[in-house]
């Protein structure tokens, strides 16, 4: 796993959303059923300061956000600005040459609605990194299909699913849903029973898909 | 094929569609997919030039049906993605959610996780090489790979129950105990399995049909294959000698001895090889494994109601397709905040238009075999 064991320092960043920019509570509050109690004893996640975090920050400053370490694996917080060079520099300087992963998280109550979160493995190191990369509904990040060609189907996805576009892609529409569907149904505000009912009757000749 | 659901999407993107080729449809159903794809084939004469994969004909959501779901409630639904691998996908989730909860399965349930996994990389590399061969033109293997691929369906229903969709384990360890002649029919099965596997080579390996339908079809170089994040046979085929059981140990495979096999060139035969490999050494871990089973609890201590702490965390692991990721948020409630599937079959597939480009519309056939993919996961 993605290496080097810290002993707990610091509290402070005990919730998932934690990131550069997120005045929001807590994650807690963005589930639709329970929220959790504020029970949790030690905090999971603890900042993370070993080699790799350094070289990061040194090359980017403030480029990088936050750098935490959850459950023995690595976290860099990114910002969108720079993605690009950060994944560039990743892939040549740093060996993850695969990009394992590519998803995106909905937090409606952040100010930074969504995390984009990719996970790096180096053959050369064996070892993983995670970026995430908190953004605002209306932001646009740059591809990472030039740097990962991996990432064009992934990047698709995340489209289709979360409804957040790519600069630069070279092939930017739906992949699971047909392209005519409204809707992202991996948002949050998107219900379990929710689907688009104009697409279902034109289409399939019934009144519900449930 | 009439279809409208896609076609202007796809012409206002113009990934297809030049002045003189031949558009062919290849699917949605078609016996050589292997469940409901759609190839979009650019020909020039009887030769790929493109192509273009439409999926999501069996997209259920699964991903958003785990954040409606307790931890352990969405645990049988991670069997129906890819639903010949059942074992591997639920070992996967349950060892992902495990960590999760930083608890460890006991030593014995992870000994008996590893074997059956193991059993189930057997029956889904069975399943492959049997249609593999059969879209090939290879009517017979088929047979004896399901002769097979029934005794280790039979170790599976006596110990769970369940044939197809087994949900073997549970979050935390197992929930059976092993039943009184599960070593003995591990080892009757990897027994014969030996001579079997001999047959299944003797019919393929030196066959010059075989040969000369696989034998630089579908090259793909390892290069290739790690920039478009393809894994698992198709990777070691490349020649990259790596595999999560050795790279970052998981269950008990740190305790048994077993080779990679590798390919050297990245064809289709290359992928034959090194699955029928994969199939002799899980069958080394396999009487490794049932040399010593150690006694012991058989679940962790976890408690009825699953909270895990809040964060997040990401845990793959090998299975018979490739790598089998799953990254999970929890926020601190019994239900996960996300769950990602990291589908290695959706990321392989991902390959085809490489790989078939330049090549007669029969070798797609072969070439979607080799890849060795299944519907139900590429579209969760």
């Amino acid at each position: 796993m993605a290496d080097e064991s810290k002993a707990p320092k610091s509290p402070e960043s005990s919730q998932p959303d934690v990131s550069g920019s997120s005045p929001a509570p807590s994650a807690a509050g963005a589930t639709p059923s329970s929220p959790a109690k504020a029970a949790a004893p030690a905090p999971m996640q603890v900042p993370l300061d070993n080699d790799l975090s350094r070289r990061y920050r040194e090359r980017f400053g403030a480029g990088i956000l936050d750098a935490l370490e959850d459950r023995k694996q690595s976290i860099l917080i990114v910002g969108a600005a720079q993605l690009l060079e950060i994944a560039r520099y990743s892939l040549d300087e740093e060996k993850f040459d695969l990009l394992e992963d590519y998803t995106a998280v909905d937090w409606p109550r952040r100010e930074k609605r969504f995390d984009l979160v990719a996970q790096l493995y180096s053959f050369t190191h064996n070892t993983r990194l995670r970026l995430k990369i908190p953004l605002g509904v209306e932001e646009r990040p740059s591809t990472l299909a030039t740097t990962w060609p991996a990432a064009n189907w992934l990047e698709r996805e995340i489209f289709d699913l979360f409804g957040i576009a790519f600069l630069g892609h070279p092939n930017l529409k739906r992949i699971l849903l047909p392209d005519e569907w409204q809707g992202h149904p991996l948002r949050k505000d998107y219900d379990i029973l929710q689907q688009d009912t104009a697409w279902v009757r034109e289409n399939l000749d019934i009144e519900s898909g449930q | 094929m009439a279809d409208t659901m896609h076609e202007n999407g796809a012409q206002k993107t113009d990934t297809l569609f030049g002045a003189d080729e031949l558009v062919i449809n290849m699917g949605p159903q078609h016996p050589s997919t292997h469940g409901v794809l759609r190839v979009k084939l650019k020909l020039d004469g009887e030769r790929v030039v493109g192509s273009e994969c439409v999926i999501g004909y069996l997209h259920r959501g699964v991903e958003k049906i785990a954040e409606n779901r307790t931890y352990q409630q969405f645990a049988p639904y991670v069997d129906r993605m890819d639903y010949v691998a059942a074992v591997s996908n639920g070992l996967g989730y349950c060892e992902a959610v495990e960590k999760l909860l930083v608890v460890e399965a006991p030593p014995r349930a992870r000994v008996i996780r590893t074997i059956l996994t193991e059993l189930q990389r057997i029956a889904s590399h069975l399943l492959w090489l049997g249609t593999h061969a059969l879209d090939i033109g290879a009517l017979t293997p088929l047979f004896y790979c399901m002769r097979e691929r029934e005794e280790v369906l039979k170790i599976f229903e006596k110990y769970c129950g369940a044939r197809l969709t087994t949900h073997a384990f549970r979050i935390g360890g197992l929930q059976y105990e092993a039943y009184d002649n599960l070593e003995k029919d591990v080892e009757r099965f990897c027994k014969d399995f030996e001579s079997r596997i001999q047959q299944y080579s003797d019919l393929l390996t030196g066959n010059s049909i075989w040969i000369g339908r696989t034998r630089n079809v579908g090259l793909l170089n390892s290069a290739d294959c790690i920039a478009l994040g393809a894994s698992g046979p198709v990777l070691r085929a490349s020649g990259v000698k790596w595999d999560m059981r050795k790279a970052m140990p998981y269950a008990a495979y740190d305790q048994y001895k077993f080779e990679i096999p590798v390919g050297t060139r990245g064809d289709t035969y290359d992928r034959y090889m090194v699955r029928i490999e994969e199939m002799r050494q899980s069958r080394l871990i396999c009487l490794q494994a049932i040399e010593n089973i150690p006694t012991g609890p058989i679940m962790a201590r976890v408690g009825k109601v699953l909270k895990p702490p809040a964060g997040e965390v990401y845990h793959a692991i090998e299975g018979p397709k490739g790598i089998l990721g799953y990254y999970i948020v929890s926020d601190g409630s019994v239900q996960p905040y996300r769950v990602r599937i990291r589908p290695p079959s959706f990321i392989n597939l991902q390959a085809l238009d490489k790989m078939i480009r330049g090549h007669l519309v029969t070798d797609v056939v072969a070439i979607i075999g080799t890849l060795d993919i299944v519907l139900g996961e590429v579209d969760r």
